[in-house]
């Protein structure tokens, strides 16, 4: 469902990340399929998957997967630029200053702490208005006073933005505040 | 496009393709300055092609020409002209000095103008007949050697003559193009008077032939079944041979030194590209994520690479067209023709190399890029790109290996080089390996790491690295090897030929003593107080049997052999060998037998053995003889040696001249000059004098070739950067994970001193062994000179080596400790 925020808990091994690869159609399964955006994603090739993420999927990691080489900016324009979109700075800017790093722009991932570099991964998820976005663990690597702010950023943007959101975690608390919780233990779902 | 210009810019930005595009500069500078001046010395030749023989045929011989063969010209219809060719001294006044004298026949030459100037820097004009009688024309360093003026008068031999003219251009410069003695023209009907032309010299004599092309055809065919040894027929087509065959040589190596830099070049641009990939894997994987899909992924990259290549590409063009003018005007005056400007083909030449690096060994990598797994954003340990390189590379490696072959001109040569840069890579990988591993296991070193943690975890990282780092080694070896042998071998080199005449060596040649006179200069010397010289008897005869086998060129496979069939030896005769020779085998004649002793060099060359009946023909004559005895010289002693030596029963009723070496010294030139004026027919040559021009035009073209090298130089050093900062992010992550579980600074540090080290010392060592072999290999058969081992090197080598890993180690260590463990490891998650 549009806003909806989903939980996968489980724990280390029950198949969380594995799950998650298969929604996201980075991974494929030996049986079972996945329709996303109406579209089954198992029946379309490696390419057609990926240019159907870039439409409709967005992405959150816990190592926040931000390219070294690019500043804050560029690393939000990337998915922008990647769908063709010509305004890529205006929109990446605007989005940056919604996360608050409207400062640190030019900044290069190095420079940026933890939650910053999250922040900026929140802001390059978001930034092509996806339907489905996926969070793995997105606050595994940040202290806790971080995490609750990339939490409450993360929740507000779901919900103005209307998009699907499936949080993998094992932090119960964080899993109490979706919607749905999916429990997971050795690669089924237990409750 | 505009997303691959961005990207360019990123990285360019974040210092991830500066190797590449260094390396790719280089090597298309350096091909392309060397292309550029090949291009201009051509087209050159292509201009002057139609004067360039000064007629349409030309015959040569290293003795007059039969009357049939001059005759058979005028009776085919054919314009006939005449030159005789001899190195004199031209003297005037007190100068004297050596000159290339041209006597020509009036109407010379037959196609094309010869041209003169009415004195020096005057401007010239093309002359209507060769000089009258009694009258010269001088090249204008000749003018300038001997300081004549117009009109004045010089001595040539035993005849004086008017200086008429400055020669600025003659046909057939081509051979010039890097001649020693300046050029004097004077009239064919003189020689005679100058007495220049007797027994023992070396004399060259020209027909000239030019008129219907059908007619000289037909002429051409007809005399070439009449040549007999030492003549040899010149047309447009097979264009003065010796001359391209000299410009060929030089072109050809400095076209090879040039690969060997775009090969160079090739590794830095490999090492780099594939560190570029490690660097870029997860951001792939992260644009899979957004929906990049492979097609994008690979156009992306590959337009980024192309458009490096050619910003890269244009640069490097330019650097070589700068260059290329720095190489002619190093060359200076021994480039005798003014050279017409470059054509752009060249630069299109550098660009293809360029490509062909690029798509060669950058692509290949990259390929590997698209095929990156999006799941690694989630799981770490997919898609990690194969590192065979063997496969990866084989494009690149077989087409570099094309170049080469094309730019070599000939394959075996090109191949001969492909194959042994490649069995180097092969040989020092191996051995990198083997030794790293070694070094590891050795029973010292376990010794020591049992007293310290960071020797243990240095050591053990060796082993584990080895294929790692034995390619790290193996490229640090190669760039190395390059850096040492372009410094260290090549002074080395350099010394060993200044080095090779000692101090009290002689250094004066006196040549064309004519029996009758030797009684006469003995006593001339003596007059003076000069120690007499030795006067060694000198016959001119031509090999023509081996065992009864008749010998012609076509029976040796080797250049050097083939040309001294053809020429004509150099005989001596004598009772005792010369003090200076050691027989090695055989016994030395005895003094009525038909027996000779010969060169133990020469015999290997020709493939003669003791026992060997050798014939030779002196003019019409002939005799024969056994080989009884091989010696042993010393070539660089500057005394006078013959390759062979005959008793003097056998040999001295044939027409024979004198030779001598003897040392001058200071103050005693005065009686020399009178010894000229004596003997006008004498020829001395100061042996100072002619090293001196000598190594002035050695001096330039090492200065010329030394252009191609920096380039070579340059590409060296580039893959030992590339070398060195290959694994450098494998290290840190290595060395923070120390940190994290407790290892002090002075450990982590220790542990990669301890590995750098063992890795500099190998490719230190490996680098050396390479120099030092390809030294010996470059003194010996180019160079022939004995090359004596260079302490320098030995000490220089390892340690340079030693000193750039710690170097290494030094700076890495300080990045590894500068930054927290912590965000050492976040970076690398």
């Amino acid at each position: 469902m549009p806003g909806e925020a989903v939980a996968i808990v489980g724990a280390s091994g029950s198949g969380k990340s594995t799950l998650l690869a298969l929604l996201a159609g980075l991974d494929t399964p030996t049986a079972g399929s996945v329709v996303l955006d109406g579209a089954s994603l198992f029946d379309l090739d490696e390419d057609a998957r990926a240019e159907l993420r870039g439409r409709a999927v967005g992405f959150v990691f816990q190592t926040f997967q931000l390219l070294p080489s690019l500043t804050a900016l560029e690393n939000v324009m990337l998915p922008l630029e990647l769908a063709g979109r010509d305004d890529a700075e205006a929109a990446a800017r605007e989005i940056l200053a919604r996360v608050g790093l409207a400062e640190r722009t030019h900044h290069y991932p190095k420079h940026l702490s933890g939650g910053e570099q999250q922040r900026v991964a929140l802001a390059r998820a978001f930034a092509v208005r996806p339907k489905l976005l996926l969070a793995d663990e997105p606050t595994g690597s940040l202290d806790a006073e971080a995490g609750d702010a990339v939490i409450a950023l993360l929740f507000q943007m779901n919900r103005e933005a209307g998009t699907t959101l499936v949080l993998v975690t094992h932090d119960e608390p964080l899993a109490q505040r979706c919607t749905r919780i999916v429990r997971l233990a050795a690669g089924r779902i237990v409750a | 496009m505009r997303q691959a210009v961005r990207m360019l810019a990123r990285d360019w930005r974040a210092g991830e393709v500066r190797v590449l595009a260094a390396a790719l500069v280089v090597a298309v500078a350096s091909i392309t300055s060397v292309a550029f001046f090949a291009d201009r010395v051509s087209r050159a030749l292509v201009r002057d092609a139609h004067q360039l023989l000064g007629a349409d045929l030309v015959l040569v011989s290293d003795h007059p020409w039969q009357r049939e063969m001059a005759d058979e010209i005028a009776r085919r219809g054919l314009q006939r002209a005449e030159a005789v060719n001899f190195i004199s001294m031209a003297r005037a006044g007190e100068s004297s000095t050596l000159a290339g004298v041209k006597a020509v026949s009036p109407n010379y030459p037959l196609r094309g103008r010869l041209r003169i100037a009415p004195a020096p820097n005057a401007p010239d004009g093309p002359a209507q007949q060769g000089p009258a009688r009694g009258t010269v024309w001088l090249e204008e360093r000749l003018v300038t050697a001997l300081g004549v003026p117009m009109g004045a008068s010089l001595k040539l031999g035993t005849a004086e003559f008017k200086v008429a003219a400055v020669l600025t251009l003659e046909p057939e410069r081509g051979t010039n193009f890097f001649n020693i003695a300046p050029r004097l023209v004077m009239h064919q009907d003189d020689v005679p008077a100058t007495g220049l032309v007797q027994t023992g010299s070396r004399v060259w004599f020209y027909l000239y032939a030019a008129g219907e092309p059908a007619a000289v055809a037909a002429f051409d065919a007809w005399a070439r079944e009449r040549l007999e040894r030492g003549q040899r027929v010149d047309n447009l087509e097979s264009g003065r041979p010796e001359v391209r065959a000299s410009i060929d040589r030089a072109q050809r190596f400095l076209g090879l030194t040039a690969l060997l830099a775009a090969i160079l070049a090739g590794v830095a641009i490999a090492l780099g590209t594939r560190r570029y990939v490690e660097r870029h894997l997860d951001g792939c994987a992260v644009m899979r994520c957004f929906g990049a899909t492979q097609r994008q992924l690979l156009s992306l990259y590959a337009a980024e690479f192309l458009l490096l290549g050619l910003v890269a590409c244009a640069l490097g063009c330019a650097i070589g067209y700068v260059a290329q003018n720095a190489i002619g005007a190093a060359l200076g005056t021994m480039l005798r023709a003014a050279l017409p400007p470059a054509s752009p083909l060249p630069a299109l030449q550098g660009i293809l190399v360029g490509v062909v690096l690029l798509l060669g060994f950058a692509l290949p990598p990259l390929v590997q890029l698209k095929n990156v797994p999006a799941v690694r954003v989630i799981r770490r340990e997919a898609g990690a790109p194969s590192t065979s390189a063997l496969a990866v590379y084989a494009a690149g490696v077989a087409a570099l290996g094309g170049l080469l072959v094309w730019q070599a001109g000939d394959a075996k040569l090109g191949l001969t080089v492909i194959g042994g840069f490649g069995a180097a890579v092969l040989v020092f990988a191996a051995v990198a390996w083997a030794a790293l591993r070694l070094v590891s296991a050795a029973p010292v070193a376990r010794r020591l790491g049992a007293r310290s943690l960071a020797l243990r975890y240095g050591l053990a990282n060796l082993r584990r690295h080895a294929r790692g780092n034995a390619v790290q080694v193996a490229s640090l070896a190669l760039g190395l090897t390059a850096v040492l042998l372009l410094t260290f071998t090549r002074n080395d080199l350099v010394d060993a030929w200044r080095r090779s005449a000692p101090p009290d060596a002689p250094n004066r040649f006196l040549l064309g003593v004519q029996p009758e006179q030797v009684a006469e200069v003995r006593r001339f010397f003596a007059a003076r107080g000069i120690a007499a010289p030795e006067l060694n008897p000198m016959v001119r005869g031509r090999l023509v049997t081996v065992n009864g086998k008749p010998v012609t060129e076509a029976d040796y496979g080797e250049e050097r052999a083939k040309r001294l069939v053809e020429r004509e030896f150099n005989l001596s005769y004598a009772e005792r060998p010369p003090a200076h020779n050691q027989v090695v085998a055989g016994r030395w004649f005895a003094p009525d037998a038909r027996e000779l002793s010969v060169e133990e060099g020469i015999a290997a060359t020709l493939g003669w053995k003791l026992g060997d009946e050798l014939a030779f023909a002196v003019g019409g004559q002939r005799f024969d003889a056994r080989v009884t005895s091989l010696r042993k010289l010393r070539w660089d002693s500057m005394k006078i040696n013959f390759f062979v030596i005959a008793p003097s029963a056998l040999l001295a009723d044939f027409p024979a001249s004198f030779v001598s070496a003897f040392r001058a010294e200071a103050g005693q030139e005065a009686a020399l000059n009178e010894l000229i004026k004596r003997f006008p027919n004498l020829t001395l040559v100061d042996v100072g004098a002619a090293v001196k021009q000598a190594q002035g035009v050695i001096d330039q073209l090492i200065n010329a070739v030394q252009f191609v090298f920096l380039f070579a130089l340059g590409a060296g050093l580039l893959v030992l950067y590339s070398a060195l900062v290959a694994t450098e992010d494998e290290r840190r992550r290595e060395a923070a994970v120390m940190r994290v579980y407790g290892a002090s600074r002075a450990q982590v540090t220790g542990s990669q001193r301890a590995e750098f080290l063992a890795m500099g010392l190998v490719a230190g060592i490996l680098a050396t062994l390479g120099a030092a072999l390809i030294g010996q290999l470059l003194a010996r058969r180019v160079f022939e000179l004995d090359l004596p081992p260079s302490p320098e090197l030995w000490i220089a080598g390892p340690l340079a080596g030693v000193a750039l890993l710690s170097l290494n180690a030094w700076l890495s260590a300080r990045k590894v400790l500068s930054a927290s463990p912590a965000l050492t490891l976040r970076d690398s998650v």
